[in-house]
């Protein structure tokens, strides 16, 4: 594994040299961290790179570091597979709050279309070049992103659940 | 689609002289909440937009406000018609997160569990099948070998559909003998009862008719789409996790994976048909293989201990306050699990600050990923066999909007 990670590693090096951040191998999964400019760039390269073909998206998530310095609060969570040879990678793209865009790679991955659109619906990251960005799971008109840090489970809009003896 | 935005696709689809029918969300065939606002032109569809989130429950939400051992209720509700698999694997995501080894009994009590789940997942989604197409005597049939499936689990652990079976660690128990019992009872009969089901529809000259050749896709889309399970394998591609990356000791047992062709209803249809005869096998192999010992791991922070050593053990009673409260060691960390869940590869995304609940959990929803093909596969179909690629693709609405 650690060689897998390496030799990855040296290849996205060679192609993209100071756009790859960080590289790293976590229990069994290569993860790299990638400027988010080059997201769509890099998967492209890895969708026919020579030792590994990443055809296959197993997930795209979004994460909120509310902790993290500025420019690192929301993360997007790419998983690869190449089930030929069944190694799998992740991809990690930062953004911050302020500049909360991230290129789409719906051109790439069709699977990528409804897991964009529900990260923009939890996390509001705006996925460019998304053919139809808009809420998936929730109201079309509700006013926040829930699944950021700072919203509670409880929707603290509400005024119906006022129950002080039995609230959750 | 609000209805300002509704309203204006009706004018513009007036004009090109089509019609807009709606179905669901609620309609009968489609067993579940799905709505699909179709575009019409005498019976072919044109065009569809699927709305999908109506029974949205923000479990991942909720997950990161609560305890490990709490979240696998919630993924009880995922895929309810295979809930033990949805278990099993959240378990085995937190026990990779910690880094336990389980035994071989209780590994193999979880293949026989996930097995029968698998059966009971695939017979619905087939003898439903069959009811689209009009066969409703199949689908009675085998839905009492599904009762009979849903009572082992009941005695396993008290409950038919989400089930909530199992630890973190292995199983609270060893199997009771009645579920012991019932589940040999079931190895002897479900053979025969199985192969008269097959025999009302595989070479049934209507049904094939009906399905060979309804809402078919070529394999190079459904890799592109994100398929899994079933639905890939019968486009022709033999991916399947529990061979691909062995857990629970699948590595133990022989086993084929059936792959289709075309991708088609019939072929889906076949896949599953032939995955419940794989997963009969595999059932019977686990039980004459079923080695003795114990049905869980020894990790005391994490797995209860035995009430009667809570009320005479200080050192129990201290584990099983820290458990309940959530208080265990949990380290920090970030693991992706995933296993041959009834529709396809259900992954868990764990991200651990090392707190009482997960930071992060996101679940890879085999039906969430693959239902975006539908509307690509419907078009210049006819309304009837919408419902049939539906059905065929097995849609669970838990599992769509998590």
């Amino acid at each position: 594994m650690e060689n897998v990670t390496e030799r990855i590693g040296k290849a996205l090096q060679n192609k993209f040299s100071d756009a790859i951040i960080k590289q790293e191998l976590i229990v069994d999964f290569p993860t790299f961290t990638v400027k988010k400019e080059e997201i769509l760039n890099v998967l492209t390269f890895l969708y026919d790179y020579e030792d590994y073909k990443f055809q296959f998206m197993t997930s795209l998530c979004g994460v909120h570091f509310p902790d993290n310095a500025k420019e690192e609060e929301f993360c997007v969570v790419y998983q690869l597979h190449d089930m030929v040879q069944n190694q799998r990678i992740r991809i990690k793209v930062y953004t911050s709050e302020s500049d909360i865009k991230v290129p789409s790679v719906t051109s790439l991955f069709k699977t990528a279309n409804w897991l964009e659109r529900e990260t923009y619906d939890f996390y509001g990251i705006q996925f460019t070049g998304h053919p139809n960005l808009t809420k998936i799971l929730n109201m079309e008109d509700q006013p926040y992103f829930p699944m950021r840090k700072q919203y509670q489970v409880e929707d603290e809009t509400r005024e119906d659940k006022n129950d002080a003896m039995f609230g959750r | 689609m609000t209805s300002s935005e509704l309203e204006k696709r009706r004018a513009e689809v007036e004009k090109q002289g089509y019609s807009i029918l709606n179905l669901g969300p609620t309609h009968p065939a489609t067993h579940g909440i799905f709505q699909n606002i179709l575009t019409m032109d005498g019976d072919i569809i044109m065009d569809a937009v699927p709305t999908v989130g109506y029974i949205h429950r923000a479990f991942e939400k909720i997950a990161e406000r609560r305890n490990y051992y709490q979240i696998t209720t919630l993924t009880d509700r995922l895929n309810y018609c295979s809930a033990p698999i949805n278990n099993i694997g959240w378990q085995m995501t937190v026990e990779k997160l910690l880094g336990i080894e389980i035994p071989k009994r209780a590994q193999y009590m979880r293949v026989i569990i996930m097995e029968l789940a698998r059966i009971a997942d695939h017979l619905v989604c087939n003898s439903v099948i069959g009811v689209d197409t009009g066969a409703l005597s199949g689908f009675l049939y085998v839905f009492q070998q599904r009762e009979k499936i849903y009572e082992i689990y009941e005695d396993i652990c008290g409950a038919r559909l989400t089930t909530n079976m199992g630890r973190v660690g292995g199983f609270n128990t060893e199997f009771p003998a009645s579920a012991w019992q019932k589940i040999h009872t079931f190895v002897e009969t479900f053979p025969q009862i199985f192969d008269e089901f097959d025999s009302l529809l595989s070479r049934n000259r209507i049904f094939m008719d009906r399905t060979i050749g309804a809402g078919p896709i070529s394999a190079e889309k459904a890799l592109n789409y994100g398929f899994t399970g079933p639905n890939l394998r019968a486009a022709g591609v033999d991916y399947d996790v529990r061979v691909a990356t062995p857990y629970s000791s699948y590595e133990d047992f022989e086993f084929e994976i059936p792959v289709g062709q075309n991708g088609d209803t019939y072929d889906r249809f076949m896949v599953r048909q032939e995955e419940i005869r794989q997963s009969f096998s595999i059932i019977k192999q686990a039980i004459a293989k079923l080695p003795d010992g114990p049905v869980h791991a020894d990790v005391p922070e994490v797995f209860l201990p035995p009430k009667e050593e809570v009320y005479h053990n200080m050192e129990a009673l201290i584990y099983q306050f820290k458990i309940i409260m959530g208080e265990s060691n949990i380290p920090a960390g970030e693991v992706y699990h995933s296993v041959e869940g009834g529709n396809g590869e259900l992954g868990f995304y764990l991200i651990s600050d090392g707190g009482r609940a997960p930071f992060r959990l996101s679940f890879r929803r085999p039906c969430f990923i693959y239902y975006q093909a539908y509307t690509e596969m419907i078009k210049g179909a006819m309304l009837s066999d919408a419902v049939l690629t539906l059905s065929s693709l097995n849609v669970i609405a838990g599992e769509l909007d998590a």
